[in-house]
């Protein structure tokens, strides 16, 4: 019986958004009376934060203050079409979309303020604390409230924008196999320290250190969160879940959610990140996306560490402690010494 | 069966709900009082969203039939939630971005309730033993045990 160190690593390169029919997302941004810009789409906010950073696209774009930008994804039936949040797309997507609707909607914002302030809007500029000015003359200026109160009932106009961002569909080369099949690629490395129990065929990861590429973070509290998640999913993936565990019978298999093996916070690793920023040339703001991948690399990286600690390789997950005990009967490290005659 | 009227005191006022037999406590929340805080995850006691205290304890509400609970106290999320603001487990889970898709945020708030009105300084294996019960799959635990830890320095300097 012994306790077994392990280090293992894995890189991935991950593509944001897909190419295989064109993937377009569309935004559509109007302005209420009293000057809250709601911003219309048909994505979904699965928890990642998703209003939030398209919020701050949209106030960044606009020159508003983030409190007065509502995001609206309420309903797919009757909001803009967009693909959907998957292959960490959204934030590319949906951000581009956003910002060229934002800038639509900000032309006719400045349009209606020049009205008012009597000065051209070429001369007009937010402060993105909710005001207006004339570039040059800071006192000259209109708050936001104002001028969409002005815009609604003395000017007739809506302060609004169609924004769509759509990635072509790229066709295969049939004689290179060449194709443009995403927008941009994030990148991560991630270093796994485990500790294998030779008599239980326990798995404990001790630690999970990456370092990620994700082009500008419109987040980064975000961003650092779903790289945790994603460490704590991966291992998840790694050492416990499936629907077909190893049992002598299928009869023994799980029939319901609480017979499905999932890690607790008592198997919570040290997990630490760090996060490099080269910005995408297609991205809003320069962003790329930071979703699926963080589940990607631990996965491999946790097996690896594994095979590191066991000496034998290891081809298939979950590593469960029934696959160990099967690997370690094939271990070099396990031969007692006086039978290796060591 | 025939239905029969159970009374409890729910987040300090008396109820009366016609149920019967066997109906659980979360099916009288949600469905007949129409208290959608206490989420409906698993239905089998292995998620721990619907988590409630009854009588101060931590009970699963999916598996408790309100029969066994007539008479006795039940808190909700709801029965914690000031009319303005928030509670401080509540506002320590905003501040340390314990909330990603929310569906354990209303097991884990009250759990951690439960765990900090006995021990307002519990270390954070503590905490983990506490929420062990409680499935969360987007956070990976890491900023619940921050906000749990956050949540009790509030309380304790409140």
């Amino acid at each position: 019986m012994a306790k077994l160190r392990g280090t293992g690593i894995a890189a991935v390169n991950y593509p944001t958004g897909m190419n295989l029919g064109g993937d377009p997302s569309q935004a559509l941004i109007h302005a209420t009376t009293t000057g809250t810009f709601v911003i219309s789409l048909s994505s979904t906010d699965l928890g990642q934060g998703l209003k939030t950073v398209i919020a701050q696209i949209g106030a960044e774009t606009l020159g508003v203050p983030f409190e007065n930008v509502l995001i609206d994804t309420a309903d797919t039936d009757t909001g803009p079409h967009c693909m959907g949040t998957f292959a960490s797309r959204a934030t590319h997507r949906v951000g581009n979309a956003v910002i060229m609707a934002a800038k639509e909607a900000r032309k006719v914002m400045l349009e209606v303020a020049a009205e008012e302030l009597e000065a051209s809007p070429d001369d007009l500029d937010t402060d993105g604390q909710g005001n207006i000015y004339v570039k040059g003359s800071p006192e000259r200026k209109i708050d936001i409230t104002s001028v969409a109160l002005a815009a609604h009932f003395k000017y007739g106009r809506s302060i609004s924008g169609r924004g769509m961002y759509i990635k072509p569909k790229s066709p295969v080369d049939p004689e290179t196999g060449k194709m443009d099949p995403d927008s941009t690629e994030a990148h991560a490395c991630v270093v796994a320290e485990v500790e294998v129990d030779t008599e239980t065929g326990e798995v404990t990861v001790l630690s999970l250190k990456s370092a990620y590429e994700v082009g500008c973070q419109v987040n980064p509290a975000l961003v650092r969160e779903q790289i945790i998640g994603g460490a704590f999913m991966g291992m998840s993936h790694a050492l416990y879940e499936t629907t077909a565990p190893y049992y002598p019978s299928p009869d023994h298999a799980p029939g319901s959610f609480s017979e499905y093996v999932i890690p607790g916070p008592h198997e919570l690793p040290h997990i630490e990140s760090v996060v490099l920023e080269y910005p995408s040339v297609n991205g809003p703001y320069g962003v790329k996306g930071v979703g699926e991948m963080t589940a990607n690399a631990p996965i491999p990286a946790i097996i690896n560490a594994i095979s590191n600690a066991i000496g034998v390789r290891l081809t298939e997950y979950p590593v469960t402690p029934e696959k160990i005990l099967r690997a370690l009967e094939r271990s070099p490290k396990l031969k007692q010494p006086a039978q290796t005659g060591a | 069966m025939a239905s029969r009227i159970v009374a409890f005191n729910l987040n300090g006022r008396d109820v009366e709900v016609m149920v019967k037999p066997l109906t659980t406590l979360q099916t009288v929340l949600r469905e007949h009082l129409h208290l959608t805080a206490t989420k409906s995850g698993c239905r089998q006691g292995g998620c721990g969203t619907c988590t409630v205290l009854v009588n101060g304890e931590p009970m699963l509400s999916c598996l408790l039939p309100v029969e066994d609970i007539a008479g006795q106290q039940v808190v909700t999320l709801e029965g914690i939630t000031p009319v303005e603001g928030l509670h401080p487990i509540q506002q320590a889970f905003f501040d340390n971005y314990a909330i990603q898709c929310g569906y354990c945020s209303p097991g884990m708030i009250m759990i951690i309730k439960a765990l900090l009105d006995r021990n307002p300084n519990p270390t954070r294996q503590e905490v983990m033993d506490a929420i062990a019960g409680n499935v969360c799959r987007c956070t990976g635990y890491e900023s619940i045990l921050r906000a749990a830890e956050d949540a009790a320095r509030r309380l304790q300097s409140a």
